[in-house]
């Protein structure tokens, strides 16, 4: 599902992001990116989603090669992602209904249809009694969730997970990491990054390890 | 689709009521810009409407010195019919042309008063020719006619005013090119400035996975609402100046016995209008959101 072959990443003034990395997450695999801050977590997750391009190397996700995607291809490849960024992104002009109902939007579903999914994403993460709230009036955990309901409405085969446990307490992340592993459970592709070891160990599963760039464990499959 | 359309409708119009004081501006501002051609449009046409009813055919009169006698009068009729260059001839007595002014321009007050009729008998002569040389021609080899006291070239001040109505059209034209500009550039800057205050929402829905058209859309829509609005108020504008024009030249006309109204904008001429105006807001924005659209990556 996500394949990296020999990606390096390179910014501009000469910083190398990431260095040969190579590795290979199955169709419905839970894999965990850690690293210190800094080490290239957010860049991987970057390329993954197409925000940016290798510099060289292979970034293939289910099969398309974001290295040489073409512009106009890459909303349809995000549509099939759920991203989940440490700063929520949500839209503050807006409910939290409206939110969730915005990936539907732009995929074009049916209104009642659109509803529907909307309701049963914010059930699943337990908002289903906030939906006319601003996304302002959420608690931080609160609003982390409410971007999982965005990322999930739309049942994509990708889930993103840029430091979901991040700001959050002990509480807050296993409630959250309890969601992600449902997903895990229903044969969503997970790549979530964190920094944070408690999670690793209660939640096992395969570590990408990155530091400076390089990826020290977890290359292999 | 048709509900994924009235839905960005829906948003654009909330959109417009976020900032009433500002879209009411914008709207005023354009409906100005777009009055002043449209308004300029409608009084040429007036005009010209007025000018077509006044003159017909080209027409030359010949008038004549006073005491001629019947015979002579014949024989001057026959010897202008027999010129191959004249259609007909119509002959006007000093007084049914008399009469005639009596009945039309609402003067009669005025003749009752005179001593005698000041007339003189005249031969209104149409030419075959049409061109502005051959009558010319003809004209000047009339004036050369001993019999005549006077010629005239009836169509004279007609083709003054035509150039006149030229002149006004061309310069319309102008001012209209002129203002559709400004109208595009004042879409254009307010969707720069909703682009820019939106920037978060942009990034937002390119992340995830809006294209390029999804995100336009709102923003298209909103020139062409802006457009049309602007071109309502451009409608009440004018037809608002026409009436308060039309109810002062009633009094005017009176004076003169003339019905003479400015016609107010067609059927036709509005929907140009409307259409016009809208693809102008529709335009204004497409070429902002192109130019600036797609300096918002998500970062």
């Amino acid at each position: 599902m996500i394949r990296f072959g020999q990606v390096y990443k390179r910014y501009p003034g000469g910083h190398e992001a990431l260095q040969d990395v190579s590795f290979d997450i199955a169709k419905g695999e839970m894999a965990y990116l850690t690293g210190h801050s800094g080490a290239g977590k957010s860049t991987l997750l970057r390329l993954v989603a197409a925000i940016e391009r290798p510099t060289s190397g292979s970034v293939l996700i289910n099969g398309q090669n974001i290295r040489s995607i073409k512009r106009e291809a890459i909303p349809a490849l995000r549509r099939n992602i759920g991203l989940i960024f440490q700063d929520h992104k949500l839209l503050f002009d807006r409910n939290a209904f409206d939110n969730v109902l915005l990936p539907l939007q732009i995929g074009g579903f049916d209104h009642r249809e659109a509803a529907k999914r909307v309701r049963a994403a914010l059930d699943k993460v337990g908002l289903m009694s906030r939906e006319k709230a601003n996304p302002v009036a959420l608690s931080g955990g609160e609003q982390q969730r409410l971007c999982i309901a965005r990322a999930i409405v739309t049942r994509p085969d990708i889930l993103l997970a840029d430091e979901p446990t991040g700001n959050l307490d002990a509480e807050y992340s296993g409630e959250i990491l309890n969601i992600f592993n449902s997903f895990h459970q229903v044969g969503v592709t997970l790549l979530i990054s964190t920094h944070d070891q408690s999670v690793l160990q209660r939640f096992p599963a395969r570590a990408l390890h990155l530091d400076h760039g390089v990826l020290q464990q977890g290359g292999a499959t | 689709m048709l509900r994924e359309h009235l839905h960005v409708l829906q948003t654009t119009l909330s959109r417009l009521w976020l900032t009433p004081g500002a879209s009411l501006l914008n709207m005023t501002i354009i409906g100005i810009a777009l009055s002043l051609p449209v308004g300029a449009y409608v009084l040429l046409q007036s005009v010209q409407q007025l000018a077509a009813t006044v003159a017909d055919a080209p027409q030359i009169s010949a008038f004549l010195d006073a005491g001629k006698r019947d015979a002579e009068l014949s024989a001057l009729k026959d010897r202008l019919e027999s010129n191959e260059r004249i259609a007909k001839v119509e002959f006007v007595s000093r007084d049914s042309a008399l009469q005639q002014l009596q009945q039309s321009t609402g003067v009669s007050d005025m003749i009752g008063d005179l001593p005698h009729n000041p007339l003189p008998d005249t031969f209104i002569i149409y030419p075959k020719v049409t061109d502005t040389e051959a009558m010319e021609a003809l004209y000047q080899d009339l004036q050369s006619w001993k019999q005549f006291d006077h010629v005239q070239l009836d169509s004279a001040w007609i083709k003054k005013l035509d150039a006149l109505l030229n002149l006004g059209r061309l310069a319309t034209a102008m001012l209209a090119t002129t203002l559709s500009l400004a109208l595009i550039a004042i879409t254009f800057n307010t969707i720069r400035l909703q682009i820019l205050t939106r920037r978060d929402e942009i990034e937002v829905t390119k992340l995830i996975g809006a294209s390029d058209s999804f995100i336009r859309r709102p923003f298209l829509y909103f020139g062409l609402l802006q457009g049309l609005t602007g071109g309502l108020v451009a409608w009440l504008l004018v037809s608002a100046s026409l009436w308060l024009l039309n109810a002062s030249l009633v009094n005017l006309t009176q004076l003169y016995a003339r019905d003479f109204q400015l016609q107010p904008l067609s059927i036709p001429d509005s929907l140009t209008l409307f259409v016009f105006s809208g693809y102008l807001g529709w335009l204004g924005a497409w070429f902002s959101v192109s130019q600036h659209l797609w300096q918002i990556e998500p970062r």
